[in-house]
């Protein structure tokens, strides 16, 4: 039955997350826009300590594709609704929580129960730690199977040259903590996608280096990391999934598959970005005493009045295509598609929402003593990474067309 | 808890609703949009689905179906994938029979009801829309004054589908024209009361198959027992939500219905010795109708299902009409483009789906669930 209700046991999660935002985040979401780069300590060991405290479902934060015979539990819609709060509370901050990040997401997908247990058990115990994610390189971003970063067999190692950039929570993940880094190399230029594989190279491996953590527009709190391989060497063992280039499993298309399982995460926390403009802007409006007449022709409301529920209607429409997207996943459907759609949607209608935010509220919105402007900078990032707004609407023409990637391009 | 599943049932009645659209509708409609003629068989057949007749008690003849938005929807989005206006047609009789189900006293359930418990099509109407540029339904300016014993109705309404067939007209009407949404009331007018006149029919830009006539109430003195709900009156925001929901689900039909034209021919037609859709200028404009249109639908549903529950959704019903009204036009217009010099031309469908759609954001209140 189509149903679009939160049961109250779920609502008072929802609660909980919003009181971590509301109390956590949102009062030191400008001090670290402000010191970009400055570790925001407390907050992270807070969170790293109540994710320590939660059960093990919630623990492997990391969401993935993989079907769980479609129990009662909603996960992957629940994590979106949680992301969703936090990231009213603050998008960068949200990001530089840890955790095992797209990196775990990786080992989740891509990797054995053996690799799995191996590198994921980290983040139960001790000291907070960060994954991350290496597909981006110098030459390449939206065409990840172009990578040039090299892996060559050495024996009972690999050895990987290359550089990665814009890789969030690098940081953290290869010199800041005992955390590690996914970093998405080639065994053999020929195969081409096919020849593409993810290795685990653990945190302070040498050859490893954090050359430098760009400055940005927005998600000032998360660090984006470039990171230099120059002649790393790491266990064999590390390589996760298997390294036959003939099997595309296990490789490339693992890890791909991981976007439909992160991309409704990153539209969800578009809406959180998007929801904090929005509420804001309503209460200001309340507060000017200009009500919202719903149900009135649309040809008799002000320009307010229609720029406000037209963002209003927007960010639903976003939501109820990233829910549907998540629940998908829960179901173990496949949500490829709809993936995509949530996210293109959600990337698009936060960029918009939280330019028409600082547009609405005049001086007060572009004014940096308030947050307005901020979500605008941090909502932007959102059509950009985990696929441009573009490349989703590729792979959505992709499938509404039944065309292969050779064909539409 | 969540879910985005229709239930077992409602796949049946959509599957059913599809394949008469696909097999009934669509072959009749370009022809009915020229003529300005839906063909009597398909009228017929239509009627045979139970559109109407299924929420009908079956004391009065129907089948006593359990009326749902949600359901209601979903059949509203495949008729009109068929064609808007022969939909529009075949629901209309809803239009009295439905708020007369919901919110009528028995006796005029009684002496409403048991005409939609046949076997044949039985015209119905209401007249809602009013010929301003400012008509606002929460504003009606056609008025009802109470005098003794009997209601006296002034005003002007217009696009009041079947209106020269109906037997009975549902006319909405201020009580008092300060009161807003509150005070509007329903009045079960016959067609024959005296000062009511039914115009010429009307020509319109598009669902140019669908008859609908401009009134002109003058004076027209109807008794006490013709307000629907009589002493209680009638939960207008509620009736309008039904309408919003069904005018939402069908602008989704008429845009699924560019949609998958559009798909299919940017995938045959050649250009530049390639199929225009391996271009992202076309592809992406595909991609981009079909994100609208999913998310038009789940605002649709998701007002409906606020309705189901017996919930107040004004505001999302209202969200979901303005949005669909803005989203099936872009997606028409995209379909004609995708066409281009073709879809000008009324050979193929789209330009006409781009008329209709047109419809969603300028007419209320001539459908319901
Ligand atoms: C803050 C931040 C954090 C990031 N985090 C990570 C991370 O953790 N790990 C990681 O690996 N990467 C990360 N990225 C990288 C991000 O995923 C890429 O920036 C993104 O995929 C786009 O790649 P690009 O920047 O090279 O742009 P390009 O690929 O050069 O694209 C430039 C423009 O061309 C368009 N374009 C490209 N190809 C096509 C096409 N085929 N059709 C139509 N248009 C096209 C794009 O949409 C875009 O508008 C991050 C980036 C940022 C800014």
């Amino acid at each position: 039955m189509i149903d679009f209700e939160l049961e109250p046991q779920v609502l008072k999660q929802v609660e909980m997350y919003h009181m971590v935002a509301a109390q956590m985040m949102r009062p030191i979401s400008r001090e670290y826009d402000e010191k970009e780069h400055e570790h925001p300590r407390q907050f992270w060991d807070a969170m790293w300590a109540a994710s320590q405290s939660l059960g093990p479902a919630a623990r492997e934060a990391a969401p993935s594709g993989k079907d769980d015979g479609g129990t009662a539990k909603l996960r992957n819609l629940y994590t979106c609704l949680s992301t969703e709060e936090l990231c009213w509370g603050d998008a960068g901050l949200f990001l530089s929580i840890p955790n095992p990040g797209l990196g775990g997401a990786a080992v989740a997908a891509a990797g054995t129960p053996e690799q799995r247990e191996r590198f994921l058990r980290r983040f139960r115990e001790g000291q907070p730690k960060w994954g991350a994610m290496a597909i981006t390189e110098p030459g390449c971003g939206s065409d990840s199977a172009a990578v040039t970063t090299t892996a060559v067999r050495e024996g009972d190692s690999w050895v990987l040259n290359g550089t990665k950039i814009f890789c969030t929570a690098g940081q953290m993940a290869a010199e800041g903590s005992e955390g590690f880094v996914v970093v998405w190399a080639t065994v053999d230029r020929k195969a081409g996608r096919a020849g593409i594989k993810p290795f685990v190279v653990e945190h302070n491996t040498s050859g490893m280096t954090v050359v430098r953590v760009e400055n940005k527009l927005g998600i000032r709190a998360s660090d984006t990391a470039m990171i230099v391989l120059e002649n790393c060497r790491i266990p064999a063992d590390h390589l996760l999934g298997k390294a036959d280039v003939k099997q595309e499993a296990g490789g490339f298309k693992d890890v791909m598959a991981t976007f439909d399982a992160t991309r409704p995460i990153v539209a969800a926390m578009a809406i959180g970005v998007g929801r904090a403009a929005l509420d804001f802007v309503r209460d200001f409006l309340e507060q000017n005493r200009i009500p919202m007449r719903y149900g009135l022709s649309p040809r008799r409301l002000t320009t307010i009045e229609r720029d406000f529920m037209e963002m209003e209607v927007q960010l639903k429409a976003a939501r109820l295509l990233t829910w549907r997207a998540a629940w998908m996943l829960d179901k173990g459907m496949r949500n490829n598609l709809e993936a995509s759609m949530a996210k293109a949607k959600a990337g698009k209608a936060v960029t918009l929402i939280t330019q028409k935010a600082v547009e609405l509220l005049g001086p007060v919105g572009y004014s940096r003593k308030q947050l307005v402007e901020k979500w605008m900078r941090d909502a932007k990032i959102n059509d950009i990474f985990e696929g441009t707004q573009q490349i989703n609407l590729l792979i959505i023409a992709r499938r509404i067309l039944d065309y292969s990637s050779k064909e539409l391009n | 808890m969540v879910s985005f599943e229709l239930s077992d049932e409602q796949k049946m009645i959509r599957d059913t609703a599809a394949a008469f659209a696909i097999e009934q509708i669509r072959p009749a409609a370009r022809a009915a949009d020229e003529s300005g003629e839906i063909p009597a068989d398909v009228i017929a057949k239509a009627w045979e689905l139970g559109l109407v007749r299924g929420a009908i008690p079956e004391s009065y003849g129907g089948y006593g179906d359990i009326r749902s938005a949600v359901t209601g929807a979903i059949v509203a989005e495949e008729l009109a994938f068929g064609d808007l206006a022969i939909a529009l047609h075949t629901m209309a009789p809803r239009l009295l029979a439905y708020p007369v189900l919901e919110m009528g006293t028995s006796d005029q359930r009684e002496s409403i009801l048991p005409r939609f418990g046949t076997d044949n099509f039985v015209a119905g109407a209401a007249a809602l829309v009013e010929p301003r540029f400012d008509f606002d339904p929460s504003a009606l300016a056609t008025i009802a004054r109470r005098d003794g014993a009997s209601y006296v109705i002034d005003g002007a309404k217009c696009v009041v589908p079947l209106a020269a067939k109906a037997e009975t007209i549902l006319v909405y009407a201020a009580a008092n024209s300060d009161a807003g949404q509150a005070g509007v009331d329903g009045f079960i007018v016959a067609r024959e009361a005296p000062g009511l006149t039914i115009s010429e029919r009307e020509k319109n830009m598009g669902i140019k198959a669908l008859e609908t006539y401009e009134l002109m109430l003058k004076d027209c003195r109807v008794g006490a027992e013709a307000r629907l709900g009589a002493g209680k009156g009638i939960n207008f925001t509620r009736l309008m939500s039904e309408s919003r929901v069904a005018m939402a689900a069908m602008a989704t039909g008429v845009a699924r219905a560019a949609f998958e034209y559009a798909r299919t021919y940017a995938k045959e037609r050649k250009a530049f010795g390639v199929p225009i859709a391996t271009k992202q200028a076309v592809a992406f404009m595909l991609a981009e109708m079909a994100i609208e249109i999913d998310a038009t639908r789940l605002l649709v549903w998701e007002a409906a299902s606020r309705l189901d529950k017996g919930e107040d959704a004004l505001k999302e019903s209202y969200q979901a009409r303005n949005y669909a009204a803005q989203s099936s036009l872009m997606v028409a217009d995209n379909a004609v483009q995708v066409l281009g010099g073709h879809g000008y031309i009324r050979e193929h469908p789209v330009e006409m789906w781009l008329r209709n759609a047109r419809a969603f954001a300028v007419l209320d209140g001539i459908a319901t669930v």
